[in-house]
């Protein structure tokens, strides 16, 4: 018999703003852009500082023109949705047991030194931690350390 | 609320270079009917040759999934009175080949399916005579939500990776995957692991989450593709960290 005759549904090449979830898909691909952006700026500066008092102020001034201080501005804006976007996928890609879980054990193929063997492993179940405690203990976690970076900054 | 809205319905009708088409139906709007019952109506009463899948119309044989305003549903957990005034356009499933009006080709899929080996797998003979494999209560609810998947495929329609890359193993067969991994009776991990460590596998997703939002049976496959891959990157960090004489 032969294959049936189908049609494919072709797929858009503007796919991604058929859906306003696609859409945030997509711009939260892109923030990575601007948070490497971010990364390269403060290496610059860290050069910059390195190479002396002269070399600092031409960075200074560099940074204080408009077209930095716009792609700046972009980038912050940027960052925070990746923050805020990440923060929020974390409790659904990572399971944390809080102090309710327990130990139970099952006969599972691990990973023993790069050599799979059936060995009695114990498994941690149950005591998962509800997402908005997930999601608030990394935001104070950025709290915590983005104050320590502004006390070493500015003390 | 008017009497009756319109269904915009694809028609296609397979034929060498033949395209879909929209042929609009009246039928009648009322308060409990869903949107397979407006197929149904065309079809008992307008025209006999539309081809759609249904059975159980109560959600959970998971046969009548189609696009209705672009999204992916149900069709018989869609109500006709959410679209009102109308009209309501049915589409078949993004992402598959369509096969007739709103039916699609799941061939796909079903090849997929087995090949994440979604069954309990054992290394040692005990038969049923040696008894039951016994499990509490709290290591069931690690893997109940994950087997609660009805192979819709509304997650395969919602997920623009597949749209694009149709190697990628899909939202559904993962889930599976994991339901089975984090089943305390199952030994099966290294099995599926050679899998979906491949790019087709796991790699291929890029947490556009949108599998999850169509759920029907709030499987959360999204969840499960993630929690999967952090399994997949310790198994890559140790085959990096440990000499080859130690694998």
């Amino acid at each position: 018999m032969s294959a049936p005759i189908t049609y494919r549904q072709p797929v858009s090449r503007l796919w991604w703003i058929r859906k306003r979830t696609y859409f945030l898909f997509v711009l939260r691909e892109l923030s990575s852009i601007f948070v490497a952006w971010l990364a390269v700026f403060l290496m610059i500066m860290v050069v910059a500082i390195g190479r002396g008092e002269a070399s600092y102020q031409n960075f200074m001034s560099w940074a204080a023109s408009p077209v930095v201080i716009v792609i700046n501005v972009v980038a912050l804006a940027f960052l925070i949705l990746h923050t805020v976007t990440w923060f929020a996928l974390t409790p659904q890609a990572m399971v944390v047991r809080g102090p309710g879980s327990r130990r139970a054990l099952a006969t599972k193929e691990v990973n023993v030194a790069g050599r799979w063997v059936s060995a009695a492993t114990v498994v941690r179940v149950g005591g998962r931690l509800p997402a908005a405690v997930v999601i608030a203990s990394q935001y104070a976690g950025l709290i915590v350390v983005s104050a320590f970076i502004a006390w070493l900054v500015l003390r | 609320m008017a009497d009756s809205i319109q269904m915009q319905v694809t028609r296609y009708t397979p034929a060498p270079d033949a395209v879909p088409t929209v042929a609009n139906y009246d039928v009648p709007l009322r308060k409990d009917w869903s949107v397979l019952d407006g197929l149904n109506f065309v079809k008992d009463h307008i025209d006999g040759s539309l081809s759609f899948r249904w059975s159980c119309r109560m959600g959970i044989c998971g046969s009548c999934g189609m696009n209705v305003e672009g999204e992916p549903q149900l069709t018989c957990a869609t109500f006709l009175s959410d679209y009102a005034p109308g009209p309501v356009r049915v589409e078949p499933l993004t992402n598959f080949p369509i096969v007739r009006d709103l039916v699609v080709d799941i061939d796909d899929f079903m090849t997929k399916l087995p090949r994440v080996k979604p069954w309990i797998i054992r290394d040692d003979d005990v038969t049923v005579i040696d008894g039951e494999y016994l499990q509490t209560p709290e290591e069931l609810e690690e893997y109940k939500q994950f087997s609660n998947c009805i192979n819709c495929m509304l997650c395969y329609a919602a997920c623009p990776i597949y749209g694009l890359e149709p190697d990628f193993i899909g939202p559904a067969a993962i889930a599976l995957a994991e339901r089975y991994d984090l089943d305390t009776r199952d030994r099966g991990q290294r099995e599926r692991l050679d899998i979906l460590i491949e790019k087709e596998g796991v790699w291929g997703c890029t947490f556009v989450g949108e599998c999850t939002r169509v759920c029907p049976k709030h499987v959360d496959p999204a969840g499960a593709i993630q929690r999967y891959k952090l399994k997949a990157a310790q198994e890559n960090v140790m085959a990096f960290l440990l000499p080859r004489a130690a694998r």
